[in-house]
């Protein structure tokens, strides 16, 4: 249940982070492109706290778990919760970059394709159910990804070095995508044939898109033992105060 | 909040075109006819895939939905409108949402993609079975050529957006009666 919670919350994050965009995209069709990607994304999110809330049967629901748990207990890549910028950022209020926001899109829409394929085969069927729905939504929000990974990359000289360092600055935080804890391990038995797939998928788009594949290295982030970044909290705080100065409000 | 899915069992698959079932199913199904997706009040939840299977367990019918979208804020919309058919028909119903098999817009009937044209949104294009399977690895370009405009049935149309107005829906616009619509993506 750990995992499915761990999906969930990977879900919710990156959805939450995705719908700062909504009213501030660079494009109306961007603004638009994100909130629907977010809402996919949310949708992903609800389904899997309604199946833990289930498993859990200790009054937990899908809004329990996620407007009233704290960071540590989120269990999220910590890619997903960072804000839309390449420097180190003291908020996420700070100015956002687009070329952040895609490269994100496009290194964990690339890995999860490759999770929701294996998950799909699931025995468990709920688990199974929810895995090929998603990976219809995550081919899509891929496609956009990819498209505009090369159309930044193959773009003008400005837009092609924020892209690049857009991907350089995330690249080292997919080694959490790898790093072996008990629940991803009963999950995805087998990560490295993954593994392999997924860079020569990144790779393949960062050449379309002239862009150099940086290496991933460097310190891995803990996010799924639920230790995060210093942006966590500013995420969680906006996200969840209305619910908690209004427990239980409904309309 | 809609309630958690249910997975008693596969739910049918492909295209539902009437009659289904037995006589008193039928009068189910011919009754909820009048009950329409709310974002595209022409056509039926049948006709778009979402109803999938009215069950008879009395003095209970229960209604199967699937949702097209995993996030389609519809989803309880829907629900309360079969609901209120039902009721308003004198008929006690639950409605039960199914995730498997995965909602495909292949299930939309061939009227109901008629009736989406008419309405003025391009209907998706038939899914290859392999869709399903194959991996993407380079973002192929839509063959926006191929999406007739359903204002002039021009085939000169492009893609402004892959997303749109709602999560099933991307946008277009026709260049040679400059009209943009809505594209019902293939899903």
């Amino acid at each position: 249940m750990d995992y499915a919670l761990h999906l969930a919350d990977n879900a919710l994050i990156l959805g939450q982070r995705n719908a700062e965009w909504c009213g501030h995209g660079p494009v109306l069709e961007e603004d638009l492109a994100l909130a629907n990607h977010s809402l996919d994304l949310i949708g992903q999110a609800r389904l899997l706290y309604q199946w833990v809330a289930e498993h859990r049967a200790d009054g937990s629901t899908e809004d329990s778990l996620a407007y009233f748990r704290d960071p540590h207990a989120f269990l999220n890549f910590t890619l997903l919760e960072l804000p839309h910028t390449t420097a180190l950022a003291p908020s996420a209020r700070a100015d956002r970059d687009y070329a952040v926001t895609i490269a994100r899109n496009f290194l964990f829409s690339s890995y999860m394709v490759l999770v929701w394929e294996v998950l799909q085969y699931h025995p468990e069927p709920r688990l199974a159910a929810i895995a090929a729905k998603s990976l219809k939504e995550v081919r899509y929000h891929w496609q956009h990804a990819a498209d505009w990974l090369i159309r930044l990359g193959d773009g003008t000289p400005a837009s092609h070095d924020k892209a690049q360092a857009a991907v350089d600055f995330l690249m080292p935080y997919t080694q959490e995508f790898w790093c072996e804890w008990p629940a991803a391990k009963h999950a995805l038995p087998d990560t490295q044939d993954m593994q392999t797939a997924w860079w020569t998928m990144v790779n393949e788009v960062l050449s379309e898109a002239c862009l150099r594949l940086p290496e991933a290295k460097g310190h891995v982030t803990q996010g799924v033992h639920g230790i995060h970044s210093e942006h966590m909290s500013y995420l969680l705080a906006e996200m969840q105060s209305l619910a908690r100065q209004h427990p239980g409000a409904t309309w | 909040m809609s309630d958690p899915p249910a997975l008693a069992q596969p739910l049918p698959w492909g295209p539902l075109a009437l009659p289904v079932g037995d006589a008193e199913e039928v009068a189910i199904w011919t009754l909820l006819e009048s009950v329409c997706d709310p974002e595209i009040p022409v056509l039926s939840l049948r006709e778009i895939g979402v109803l999938r299977a009215v069950n008879a367990t009395p003095p209970v019918w229960q209604l199967w939905i699937t949702p097209t979208y995993n996030g389609c804020p519809a989803m309880s919309q829907m629900k309360e409108d079969l609901l209120a058919a039902m009721q308003q028909a004198g008929k006690q119903a639950e409605v039960l949402t199914g995730l498997a098999p995965a909602w495909s817009s292949d299930w939309i009937t061939a009227s109901g993609k008629e009736k989406l044209r008419a309405y003025g949104i391009a209907p998706p294009h038939a899914l290859a079975q392999q869709a399903g399977t194959q991996r993407i690895r380079l973002a192929p370009k839509m063959d926006s050529a191929r999406i007739a405009c359903p204002q002039c049935h021009s085939l000169d149309t492009t893609e402004t957006s892959p997303f749109g107005s709602t999560a099933c829906k991307a946008m277009y616009k026709c260049l040679a009666c400059a009209e943009p619509f809505d594209y019902f993506k293939p899903y």
